[in-house]
């Protein structure tokens, strides 16, 4: 017997079938099969068969261990100083060629750190630049999610009055969404040129000449910031909109009523704008999460990863492994990775902004 | 009956053979959004199809940044043309995951090819290239004139001594932003093609090309830690910029911005027209003699192809003289034979880049004929632009040797 689900909706399944096959086959297939392939060591252009390898290119990317070595020391026991600081044995003739320790063969030093006396911690990892891309997509995301947030919350607030030619400022602010981020990005690596960019310009025309010309994208400490600053400014439009839909949802006789209760600005907002942008504030919060951990555009065409690792991120590593080292099985894992995370991080901000009751 | 059933049959097959007597050829091309280039290669399917009548050939272009993702695509649908065209180091790639069959023509007529042009793995020709390119020193006859500099020359090229106190001289003049500029804004392909011929001049390599099977001690020993020491110098001490803005690359030169520039013969054209006095000097040796990059774009064909005997005839016919003339006419390159060189408004005796030629002929050393060379570009790519940007020279030589060990491993050894 049939279910009026699958009958009486048959005009229904009709409409969906094309999405649903085209998601099926471009969404939830390839996810599938993200998954298979990361056990696996699948090439892009190979003839030999694909084999099974378990959990072989998980261990690969995130193998991390620690090691502790003491300082060098002369042969009357003294610790030998080079540049100021004591001297370790290099990692290199401990990780190359070393039957003591067959286990450190092929990992590299990640950062180090000295807890108190002469000994230093070195952490290896067996794939320094998926950590270090880890590491640099949680800066991103730590970053934008609530600056671009905040952000988008004041241009909202700016924009949400009945002022002439307010449509101007909405429709200027909006601008760079509609804009392709490939576009964005070739305008903005030229904005950091180092030599002659318009950033540079513009710093040395307001400081008379005092500030010297940045290598921004070049410069290991400034490239991730620069990419964070442009892309802050790309996305806050639209965040924009969507507060200031959640704005408006707000009924105006509550602020009537504020107005004549006398109540501050601050006290407005704080009582008034805020509790009715909670749904709002949660939504835009998970989107720009999830988008923030997609970061990979801006890299592609502005820095490709460096200088130095600087701009790594793991869609990046993704994509350059899968596609650009034909590791297609590596490409997955990362993949695979990064969902998990995503995951975790969307479930724990759910649990943490549920509603009391 | 029997004999109706005999004259349909015998009807059947005339028909059909009528109809096979011109087989389709389907051919891709990586040029697309070139005019020039385009309409030469129109012009050689044009003139083959009309000088027989057994094959058509039809062309499909692609912008050459799909191209190679196009062709992996339509590997994995079972979807290749007849005809196909590679870049020449990614070939052993595309020949060893069976894109690819061995290009069945004639010998003597690329027997007087440049070296750089043929395409061979496993000791079968799999493709065969209507061009090479080279890359030289450029620079002016006004500059090595005023820094005092001796010109070098094929038979005596630079030391890396003299190649270190001309960039000295051009360093201390204080005319320009910087002495020399190798290119760093053209990352990809240009990073292994231009800058692993240094690398082989100290003595290294990007693997070791005895097994292919291992990159230990070609690429981390000591001849290839002297070269990381010296790129990473060309950066720390001022000689290069490590970052380069892309408008730079292509007319810093001209501008007078850099004394010395590693470039193309593509680039020669607009050089030129810019200081009448460029000169393209040889690469210096660094030791290990004077090396460059070959190895351009190639023809070839398709495992696929049900026709490779037609093909094969094609490409053929695309290798006369006047063809290849009027492609280093049309866009600059490098003709590979001297007969093809000698039509040429540029590469002729006495032409304004005949020196490429020689330079081709004399210096140039194919990028390891490996399956693996696609993943060991990249590799070699990041380490390159990792030491120019400070980072430990052994180390980092070191993490692409392992990766790239890996990835050899991880392929069962690509069939070496």
């Amino acid at each position: 017997m049939a279910s009026k689900f699958t009958v009486s909706n048959r005009t229904g399944w009709l409409m969906a079938g094309p999405a649903v096959l085209l998601i099926a086959g471009f969404v939830i297939l390839p996810f599938f099969l993200a998954f298979y392939f990361s056990f696996t060591n699948q090439r892009l252009v190979s003839p030999n068969p694909t084999e099974w390898v378990g959990l072989a290119n998980y261990r690969q990317l995130l193998g991390v261990t620690t090691l502790t070595l003491e300082p060098v020391r002369d042969e009357a026991g003294a610790i030998v100083m080079k540049d100021g600081a004591p001297e370790y044995p290099s990692i290199r003739t401990l990780t190359r060629n070393n039957p003591d320790r067959p286990d450190l063969a092929g990992m590299r030093e990640w950062f180090s750190f000295s807890l108190g006396g002469d000994s230093r911690t070195y952490v290896l990892a067996r794939d320094v630049v998926f950590m270090k891309a880890i590491v640099n997509t949680f800066i991103f995301v730590l970053v934008v999610a609530p600056v671009q947030a905040g952000l988008a919350l004041g241009l909202a607030l700016l924009i949400n009055q009945r002022l002439k030619g307010i449509n101007v400022f909405r429709a200027i602010y909006f601008m760079p969404v509609v804009v392709s981020i490939v576009v964005v990005s070739l305008l903005w690596r030229l904005i950091y040129d180092g030599q002659s960019g318009l950033l540079n310009n513009l710093l040395g025309a307001i400081s008379f000449g005092l500030i010297p010309p940045v290598d921004w994208l070049g410069n290991p400490s400034t490239a991730l910031g620069a990419i964070i600053a442009m892309s802050i400014w790309q996305a806050v439009g639209f965040h924009m909109v969507i507060w200031l839909s959640g704005l408006q949802t707000i009924s105006p006789t509550l602020y009537e009523a504020a107005a004549i209760e006398g109540a501050s600005k601050w006290q407005v907002f704080r009582y008034i704008t805020w509790p009715g942008l909670r749904n709002t504030a949660v939504l835009i919060l998970i989107v720009i999460t999830m988008q923030a951990f997609g970061l990979f555009a801006q890299i592609d065409v502005m820095t490709n990863g460096g200088p130095l690792d600087s701009t790594q991120t793991i869609v990046f590593q993704a994509v350059e492994r899968g596609y650009g080292k034909q590791d297609i099985s590596g490409g997955s894992a990362i993949s695979v990775i990064l969902f998990v995370i995503v995951l975790s991080i969307s479930l724990i901000q759910r649990w943490l902004t549920r509603e009391k009751s | 009956m029997k004999m109706f059933t005999v004259a349909a049959s015998a009807a059947i097959l005339a028909w059909a053979s009528a109809a096979e007597a011109q087989q389709t050829l389907t051919m891709w091309y990586h040029g697309a959004g070139n005019e020039v280039e385009s309409k030469i290669i129109n012009q050689i399917i044009a003139d083959f199809n009309g000088s027989q009548s057994d094959w058509k050939v039809e062309l499909q272009s692609f912008p050459q940044a799909a191209y190679n993702d196009s062709v992996v695509a339509g590997a994995l649908a079972g979807n290749l043309p007849d005809i196909l065209d590679v870049d020449g180091p990614v070939m052993p790639n595309w020949a060893w995951a069976g894109y690819m069959q061995p290009l069945k023509i004639d010998e003597s007529k690329i027997a007087d090819f440049l070296p750089g042009t043929k395409g061979i793995w496993n000791g079968q020709l799999y493709s065969i290239g209507l061009w090479d390119a080279a890359v030289a020193l450029v620079t002016r006859q006004s500059y090595l004139d005023e820094l005092g500099l001796r010109t070098p020359t094929l038979e005596q090229p630079w030391t890396k001594d003299e190649f270190m106190a001309a960039l000295d001289a051009a360093k201390a003049s204080g005319k320009f932003e910087y002495a020399f500029d190798p290119g760093m804004a053209w990352t990809g392909e240009w990073y292994p093609y231009a800058f692993s011929p240094f690398l082989q001049s100290f003595g290294g390599d990007i693997v070791d090309r005895s097994t292919y099977k291992t990159a230990e001690g070609a690429l981390n020993g000591e001849a290839a830690l002297a070269f990381g020491e010296w790129w990473q110098s060309l950066f720390k001490n001022g000689y290069a910029p490590a970052t380069q803005d892309p408008a730079d690359r292509d007319g810093g030169f001209a501008a007078g911005k850099y004394a010395f520039s590693w470039n193309g013969n593509w680039a020669a054209l607009n050089t030129l027209k810019a200081f009448p006095d460029t000169v393209f000097l040889p690469a210096p040796d660094f030791g290990n003699g004077p090396k460059i990059g070959a190895a351009s774009w190639q023809f070839g064909i398709s495992a696929s192809s049900k026709h490779p005997e037609g093909a094969a005839a094609f490409i053929e016919f695309a290798l006369q003289d006047k063809y290849l003339a009027a492609f280093s006419d049309g866009i600059g390159l490098i003709p590979p034979t001297k007969t093809a060189a000698a039509m040429t408004e540029h590469y002729k005796p006495g032409g304004a880049m005949e020196v490429f030629f020689g330079l081709s002929a004399a210096q140039a050393l194919v990028r390891p004929v490996t399956p693996g060379y696609v993943v060991q570009a990249k590799v070699f790519e990041k380490a390159l632009a990792d030491i120019a940007s400070g980072a430990d020279v052994a180390a980092t030589l070191d993490a692409a040797v392992d990766e790239i060990n890996a990835d050899i491993e991880k392929n069962g050894g690509y069939g070496h």
